[in-house]
């Protein structure tokens, strides 16, 4: 009985922490993501990625853009704010510590085509302003690609990684338009490709949007996006 | 007598020098967010963020004085049948700050705060915020719809999107029922205007508010319904932060920002702005009023003729504006076709006034059109009078031939003349407007004892006239080609 009422509060206990795990998602989520699920999942219409893993942002104060200049970005990024953070592939729920800051990923889609990070913090009762966030996404491309370009706009500055490369710098105080920077020609592997960015902002409602785009410009949407790990 | 020359050089110095460098408005015209520019019984209006706006006589000399009540930000301007309806945001505080804007419109019979007529009706919100949604309600933009009379109202900055409502333009509140439509991102201080079949919604993106650091600049995207979508020249929605840019910084103006347009007709249009940083004025936020060029179907901003020398061509036929002189020939003539390539090549200076000037005559000159040869009586030094005013956007300029002080006029039958000296007289002073398709017209401040407003026109190939102007013909078109 005894081990059973245990058993039962165990539970219980369990129940209240997914309870709680799944309020905060949803409130993380309404109306500009949805949880991520381990459905087969393409890229929009446009080729854009909806599917992120995100990590709750990263204190980092600033009460102007105007800092956003490469050199300050080149530092701000190479900095190691959470152990792996240049290679970890994390599951939805992970934790890492940075500084003083236990910080959660997430496993979200985006219910637009741009990523709302604003949004995403805002619904969390995160810090908004003064802020450094991580993405994760994985690509499993059908087969090899060549002269690929990685496609960004952020809201402010940010930096990409394909595979562990840097494939882009997006330095100033940067609004998010489609396609703002475009990488060089990049090759899309056979399989998993990693695409990791992380987007710093002051006093401005983060977001992001990616897709990569062929030879001619035009989008690539026959993609999977797997998402490291749900 | 010598010592009167030397000044009058180092004024002509000193103005030339000016004119390079201001090419934003003159007097006081510092200001933030201009509405878009009112005429107003004779006179000029634009209003700005916090209070009060200016007022200008012709146009080019602004200075303050308007009155506009309720703070806020980034007003905006339309008339209405014999009214004015202004609409302002009161705003929350912006990025950082709060989002809880609040979109307010009010009439008054006249700008002129000393008219007894002068009279703001009640403040009404048409547009609100709740400080949490994507969009602040602030930085509103008007436009009366030319099609069909509907009045629709613009408004939001980077908090979120750009938003669109329509108001009852008897009332100047929000028409019944009707729900805002989401219609850009990350713009602020937007416009919309109507051209030629197509909607443009001009937004300005960029940073604000940093002074000679600020990075604002003027995009437009376009639709062919004022509800959107809008979309730029490579097929990107304007919520897509999609934009084709219309303007950005230029020389030492940096930052301009808060489009506003101005149709004057036959082809001339303007368009107003603010830039965030004149550099020749403590780098202070200053008004800026441009010819608005279109190309392809998009508006662009164009420039206000900059001082210089040079050629004045038709767009009738490409001749040159010239002295009725004799034609000097440079020496050598014809290098013939099967010299040795290897022979040392040299540089033929270009005929110089000096070679020429002897053979002019003293007095006046007739003025007539002929091949462009790039010679001393085809070089013309457009200058900006500044103590003889301006007109909307622009100076007056004197035209004299480089290196002298023959300047071009008008005789009282409406001919062309060079008289030998410029001395400020209004048949001397010229109006240069860039027209929307690039071409300018050149039109003379008065005609003696004339009422008429003539401008510079092609009458024959080679034969220049004044006469009313024709927006639909080359033949009132120039072109100025610039000689150094």
């Amino acid at each position: 009985m005894i081990r059973k009422h245990k058993s039962c509060l165990l539970a219980a206990g369990i129940g209240l922490v997914l309870g709680l795990g799944l309020r905060e998602q949803a409130q993380a989520s309404q109306p500009y993501f949805v949880p991520a699920t381990t459905e087969i999942k393409t890229p929009d219409s446009k080729g854009f990625i909806q599917r992120w893993m995100l990590l709750e942002p990263i204190h980092k104060p600033n009460p102007r853009n105007t800092v956003f200049v490469d050199s300050y970005l080149r530092e701000a990024f190479a900095t190691e704010y959470f152990k792996d953070q240049f290679t970890v592939l994390p599951k939805d729920g992970d934790k890492v510590k940075a500084g003083e800051q236990t910080l959660r990923w997430h496993a979200l889609e985006s219910t637009n085509y741009n990523v709302k990070l604003f949004r995403f913090a805002d619904g969390l009762k995160k810090e908004v302003y003064g802020v450094l966030f991580w993405a994760v996404t994985v690509v499993e491309s059908p087969s090899e690609r060549t002269d690929v370009r990685l496609a960004v706009g952020s809201n402010s500055a940010s930096m990409w990684w394909l595979n562990g490369e840097e494939v882009l710098l997006m330095s100033g105080d940067r609004r998010m338009v489609v396609d703002d920077c475009v990488s060089k020609r990049l090759t899309l592997k056979k399989g998993r490709n990693i695409v990791r960015g992380a987007v710093i902002n002051g006093p401005g409602m983060s977001d992001f949007c990616v897709r990569f785009l062929d030879e001619q410009g035009a989008p690539i949407k026959d993609l999977t996006i797997t998402q490291t790990a749900l | 007598m010598k010592r009167t020359t030397i000044f009058m050089g180092i004024a002509a110095i000193g103005c030339f020098l000016m004119s390079e460098t201001t090419t934003a408005q003159v007097g006081k015209p510092f200001i933030h967010d201009p509405s878009t520019i009112m005429e107003c019984e004779g006179k000029y209006y634009t209003f700005g963020t916090g209070s009060g706006g200016l007022i200008s006589e012709d146009g080019w000399n602004w200075n303050g004085g308007g009155v506009r009540p309720g703070g806020g930000a980034a007003p905006d301007a339309v008339k209405i049948g014999d009214r004015y309806l202004i609409a302002y945001g009161a705003t929350g505080g912006g990025l950082g700050g709060g989002h809880n804007g609040r979109i307010l419109t009010m009439w008054n019979k006249t700008l002129d705060p000393n008219s007894p007529d002068f009279a703001y009706s009640e403040a009404i919100v048409v547009a609100s915020s709740d400080g949490h949604e994507d969009n602040d309600a602030i930085d509103p933009g008007l436009l009366l719809d030319p099609t069909d009379g509907r009045l629709w109202l613009s408004y939001g900055t980077y908090f979120g999107f750009i938003r669109l409502i329509e108001l009852d333009p008897k009332t100047g509140m929000r028409m019944e029922g009707n729900e805002a439509i989401d219609i850009a991102i990350d713009c602020e201080a937007t416009d919309l205007m109507y051209h030629d079949g197509w909607y443009y919604l001009l937004g300005t993106h960029g940073t604000c508010c940093d002074g000679a650091n600020s990075t604002y600049n003027i995009v437009v995207g376009r639709s062919r319904k004022v509800t959107g979508p809008y979309m730029d020249n490579v097929g990107r929605s304007m919520l897509e932060g999609g934009g084709k840019m219309v303007i950005a910084a230029r020389g030492r103006l940096i930052g301009p920002g808060h489009f506003g347009w101005i149709n004057l007709g036959d082809g001339v249009q303007k368009m107003s702005c603010h830039y965030e940083a004149d550099l020749d004025q403590s780098g202070r936020s200053v008004l800026g009023i441009l010819p608005l060029l279109w190309k392809n179907g998009w508006p662009v901003a164009g420039e206000n003729l900059k001082a210089g020398t040079y050629a004045i061509e038709s767009e009738r036929r490409g001749y040159a504006l010239e002295l009725a002189v004799d034609f000097v020939r440079m020496p050598g003539g014809m290098r013939g076709f099967r010299r040795d390539p290897n022979e040392p090549i040299v540089s033929i200076p270009s005929q110089t006034l000096a070679d020429v000037a002897q053979t002019w005559p003293a007095g006046n000159i007739d003025v007539r059109l002929g091949d462009n040869m790039a010679r001393p009586h085809q070089k013309w030094t457009i200058v900006p009078v500044p103590e003889s005013g301006g007109t909307l956007g622009g100076p007056y300029y004197k035209i004299l031939i480089e290196g002298t002080d023959r300047a071009l006029a008008a005789t009282p039958d409406a001919e062309l003349v060079a008289v030998p000296a410029f001395d400020g007289a209004p048949e001397q002073l010229w109006r240069i407007d860039q027209l929307t398709d690039g071409t300018y017209r050149i039109m003379l401040k008065t005609i003696p004892n004339s009422d008429k407003t003539y401008a510079l026109v092609s009458i024959g190939d080679s034969t220049p006239t004044l006469a009313a102007f024709d927006g639909d013909s080359d033949n009132s078109k120039w072109n100025f080609r610039l000689q150094h």
